[in-house]
């Protein structure tokens, strides 16, 4: 029986990959929850923007590499992320003047809304699939690990170790200073607040004189910037192919859902909450239990309670068991 | 124009763009689109049931179809012995012994008072019942995957003659629908959009991975026919004679008149459901449906059980989707469950029923054939658009092989545009609702 | 005006959370580009005259009413029960397109103008309901009264701290949290924020106890010892006549009574049919 190495096993395989996917999926779940809160429906293009995003930086990250420009250890595709986020933003607004805005001045029925995002899915993922084909595209560059397993094996001595990852350090820095960012501009900004606003209480805004267009135009460079930001952490952590992310919807509605639809908080708390059972419930526990348990009582089999094909399943899971107990969601659906 | 001529020359058009089909690439490839067109529409009717008259958003259509094709293969694929031998009663246990666990949650939770007792009854009988579900099942999974892997290494079916899993496809998928209708419809407003979504992941997902079901990926090939097969067409002496004095070679004949089979079939099971669908909306039944979906506080407060009509008109509407995948598989005569794709199997056909006329059985039916007729011609289309468009460029050119390549993806770009324009133009669809 | 259950798709998927906010959106329409304002002579400062209109192209709801108010005056509009008493109010502030009549604010005829430039003209409109951001702080809720202000808005909300001292103590919280005499003063103090010309109350006191009543009348009337004219459409007939300077009876969408506060309460047929006796 041995605790330290149980929790080093546990960090390794439980604890840094699900919080790196949390972090992917909190910041998808926030855009989701911004448009749902904004323009009041749920985006079913949301997933196919993430690979827009990741695409566009994909190809400004190869032309870097061509140019032969590299950050050393970081991956180059950080150097090429902003202007990954401008060209999706530039994307996503002339997809809004071009079809959304027309039925927001009609004021029509959101769930009209709901199927032009659909019918903007299939041409989002057609562009994408276009411009760089359906397979996976590989853009990681600079350093594999911080540190590896061996490296932490080495400086303690232990069995077990754990080893961290670029993309897995990445990802939680960038996640922390996006949504501080995001959370500074909701509640400092005037622009942000006007947001709120405009989210929480539509006519009023407009009485007090908040312009909606404009409104919706910050929230659309806002839930770009989301995408292309979670789209190109994903796909540094994971691999890139447009259909992984059309699949990631689940998950993400899931957690926008399950925290609470329209909340900025609910969607970070959601995409932790649907990352962490997913992880922990497709992870075979044999190898933190053998150090955890006597070796009497060490399990004979994997300790696998679902296959991790079924990970999906796990994020419906607890998205039901959320909503019998809390139709609202963990954090209320209130307002952006 | 009136109404009877508009609708009558919107089908002879498509009629005729099949017809084209036949003419300019084969008779073999129309027939082709004309049994998929069948299958669609029967699917689109099956959304329209859901969509257009309760105004239900399902959005988990290809888990419903797969279900359907699951029964295929549990109907009419002959058993096998060994595989049953091996493990089959051990399995037929586990899967009981996981639906009592269920059972006896639901009623702990039901009978009990709420507090935090009831909480950890209920937990424990959760996690208890899992995992003597799974110490029970996991053992006869494993030797009925082992045993024969490489033609096998499942349970079978019953054996029947397929025709009879389409029935069966439905039943199994109104039974899905019902446990997801219960507990997604029954809540204060509804999440049925996000729960089906759901569930037609999980259902691809067990699909994939229970092999001792229907061979996961390992896919199920061989499927009983309900027609005959050409190569006995061919060998037989008297459609050897007809066929010779038609003057058609027996090879290709005999091809078209197995499809020509299969979309008898299919039409006769397309003709019922429409016309059911039809009297359905024209019934009470369906007006009553109609009264709830426009003003659902009203037909409330008119004592409507509307929690109970929706979840009625979900669980018909996701058995003729499964009715529909029972008869795609049949066609197709395997399992492929990675074949299931969400774009191809949910989406599409949400575009076949909005640019049909949501609410409108003639217009799904006439969405179906029209948005499966491009959805199979954009490709060679978008061919010709981009060899037309990379002609210029130097042969060898990245460019060139790349526009060649991408020529597939150009039907989703065109799927997504037909559903913006009909929108956009004409919202309520090609043939309105009345 | 649309309802949710209009377009092509009525009722359908309305009632799936998971898809469609079930915060249904606004119901006030942004035009494009609203009309321009004129110079209008020897009018009242603010006056609804001759008005006819009705919503879409439904029948007239106003049928040729006219309602003015002068600076320091508090107008009052009652009369029973579907009387277009709301309608009215609506007509003033643009939320009715009017076929006849005009709108005059300041020397300015404003009847081209879109609700949202008749704030910017100067009106300060506090709706019946869902008038402020539940979810905001009060605090919040007054900075966004002043959003279209370029100007230190902070003396400003010392203003209205003390006309509302109750605001000031619970500045931090969420005005959903408030209680429904609190939330009124939220919903005038996010009106006065803009320092408008004019101040226009529907139903101030619906919903509130007698007591909270009383005292959103104190605050209204030293509102209006500010200088603030004050346009407001009251369901209690008898308290609303008492503080009122100028008052309009409106029965069937006409003006019925028109005189001082004083003078309608005097008036034999205004009490036999609308203050009970």
């Amino acid at each position: 029986m041995e605790p330290i190495n149980a929790i080093v096993a546990l960090m390794n395989f439980v604890v840094i990959p699900a919080t790196a996917y949390g972090a992917q999926l909190a910041l998808g779940a926030l855009g989701v929850t911004l448009v749902y809160g904004i323009l009041r429906f749920s985006n079913f293009a949301h997933g196919d923007s993430m690979a827009f995003g990741a695409m566009a930086t994909i190809l400004f990250t190869w032309g870097l590499q061509a140019l032969g420009i590299s950050l050393g250890p970081i991956p180059t595709a950080l150097l090429a992320l902003p202007a990954g986020i401008i060209v999706t933003a530039l994307f996503l607004l002339g997809t809004d003047r071009v079809v959304y805005r027309f039925y927001r001045r009609q004021k029509a029925n959101p769930v009209i809304l709901v199927i032009v995002s659909i019918g903007v899915m299939f041409i989002y993922n057609g562009v994408v699939r276009l411009i760089v084909g359906p397979g996976d595209q590989f853009f990681d560059d600079g350093a594999r690990f911080i540190f590896t397993v061996r490296d932490f094996q080495a400086w303690t001595g232990l069995d077990e170790g754990f080893g961290l990852r670029t993309s897995q350090a990445i990802t939680l820095i960038t996640a922390v200073i996006v949504v501080a960012a995001l959370f500074w501009f909701l509640n400092r900004t005037r622009t942000g607040k006007s947001m709120r606003a405009f989210s929480d209480n539509e006519d009023l805004a407009l009485l007090s004189g908040i312009n909606p267009e404009r409104v919706v135009a910050v929230t659309w460079v806002i839930v770009a910037a989301l995408a292309t930001l979670a789209g190109v952490l994903y796909g540094l952590d994971k691999s890139f192919k447009p259909f992984t992310y059309f699949q990631l919807l689940l998950p993400i509605f899931a957690a926008a859902i399950v925290g609470g639809l329209g909340s900025p908080v609910g969607a970070i708390a959601g995409g932790f909450v649907i990352a962490f059972s997913e992880v922990t419930i497709t992870y075979a526990w044999k190898r933190v239990l053998a150090y955890a348990m006597p070796d009497s009582l060490e399990p004979s089999n994997l300790v696998q309670l679902l296959s991790t094909d079924y990970k999906f399943a796990v994020s419906f899971m607890i998205l039901v068991v959320v909503l019998l107990f809390r139709p609202t969601g963990l954090f209320k659906g209130k307002s952006v | 124009m009136n109404e009877t001529l508009r609708n009558t020359l919107l089908f002879a058009g498509v009629a005729m763009m099949i017809v084209l089909t036949g003419v300019f690439q084969s008779w073999n490839s129309a027939l082709v689109i004309l049994n998929m067109g069948l299958v669609s529409a029967v699917m689109a009717l099956g959304v329209n049931l859901q969509w257009g008259f309760a105004g239900l958003f399902n959005v988990g259509v290809m888990g419903f179809v797969a279900l359907g094709g699951l029964a295929t293969v549990l109907v009419s694929m002959p058993p096998v012995g060994e595989a049953w031998a091996a493990g089959g009663t051990r399995i037929l246990a586990g899967l009981a012994i996981g639906a009592a666990t269920i059972t006896a949650a639901i009623l702990a939770f039901g009978r009990m008072a709420p507090g935090r007792a009831r909480v950890l009854v209920v937990l424990a009988i959760l996690v208890i019942g899992f995992f003597v579900y799974r110490g029970v099942l996991d053992p006869g999974v494993e030797a009925v995957e082992r045993t024969n892997a490489a033609s096998t290494g499942y349970l079978g079916g019953l054996g029947l003659p397929v025709i009879l899993s389409w029935p069966v496809g439905g039943l199994i998928a109104a039974g899905a629908a019902w446990i997801i209708g219960k507990t997604a419809l029954g809540l204060r407003s509804d999440y049925l959009a996000i729960a089906t979504l759901g569930i037609a992941e999980i259902v691809i997902a067990v699909l994939k991975n229970e092999d001792w079901l229907a061979r996961g990926v390992k896919n199920v090939i061989g499927l009983p026919r309900p027609v005959p097969y050409e190569v006995d067409l061919q060998r037989s002496r008297e459609f050897g004679d007809i066929v010779g004095g038609l003057g058609l070679d027996p090879v290709t004949a005999s091809g078209l008149w197995v499809k020509a089979n299969y979309g008898i079939l299919f039409a006769i099971v397309l003709a019922i459901v429409f016309v059911l669908a039809q009297l359905a909306l024209h019934s009470p039944w369906g007006r009553m449906m109609r009264a709830i979906r426009d003003n659902e506080t009203a037909a409330r407060a008119m004592g409507k059980d509307v929690t109970r009509r929706h979840l009625q008109v979900f669980v018909i509407g996701s058995a003729v989707c499964g009715l529909a995948g029972a008869m795609m598989t049949t066609l197709d005569g395997q399992l492929t469950p990675a074949s299931y794709q969400p774009l191809r199997f949910t989406f599409l056909v949400w575009v076949m029923v909005i640019v049909g006329g949501s609410g409108s059985n003639l217009g799904a039916v006439l969405g179906g054939f029209l948005i499966w007729f491009l959805w199979v011609q954009v490709e060679p289309l978008g061919q010709l658009v981009m060899s037309a468009l990379a002609s210029p460029l130097p042969e060898g050119s990245a460019l060139k092989a790349h526009l060649a390549t991408s020529a597939a993806h150009i039907r989703l770009l065109t799927m997504g545009v037909v559903l913006l324009l009909v929108l956009r133009f004409s919202p309520r669809g090609l043939i309105p609702e009345k | 005006m649309s309802g949710a259950n209009d377009g092509p798709y009525g009722g359908r998927g309305v009632r799936d959370a998971s898809i469609v906010n079930p915060r249904a959106g606004g119901e006030l329409v942004t035009p494009e580009r609203s009309g321009d304002a004129t110079p209008a002579e020897g009018a009242p400062f603010l006056a609804g005259r001759g008005m006819t209109g009705g919503y879409g192209k439904g029948p007239d709801i106003l049928h040729d009413c006219t309602i003015s108010v002068n600076p320091g005056q508090i107008a009052v509009i009652v009369g029973p029960n579907g009387a277009g008493k709301s309608t009215a109010m609506k007509a003033i502030f643009g939320m009715l397109p009017l076929r006849e009549g005009s709108v005059v604010l300041d020397g300015q005829d404003i009847t081209a103008l879109s609700p949202q430039d008749r704030v910017k003209a100067g009106m300060g409109f506090v709706p019946q309901t869902n008038n402020i951001f539940a979810s905001m702080s009060v605090e919040e809720n007054l900075e966004m009264g002043a959003f279209i202000r370029q100007d230190d808005i902070r003396p400003t909300m010392e203003q209205v701290y003390d006309l509302f001292p109750i605001l000031r103590e619970k500045r931090h919280q969420h005005a959903g949290e408030l209680s429904g005499g609190q939330r009124q003063q939220v919903a005038v103090g996010r009106a006065l924020m803009t320092k408008p010309k004019v101040l226009m109350l529907d139903e101030p006191t619906a919903g509130v106890s007698p007591i909270v009543m009383d005292e959103l009348f104190d605050r209204i009337i030293e509102v209006s010892r500010t200088g603030i004219p004050i346009l407001m459409v009251e369901q209690n007939a008898r308290q609303a006549l008492e503080i009122a300077d100028r008052a309009y009876v409106l029965v069937q969408g006409a003006n019925a009574h028109t005189g001082s506060g004083r003078e309608l309460l005097a008036d034999p047929e205004v009490r036999r049919s609308f203050l009970g006796g």
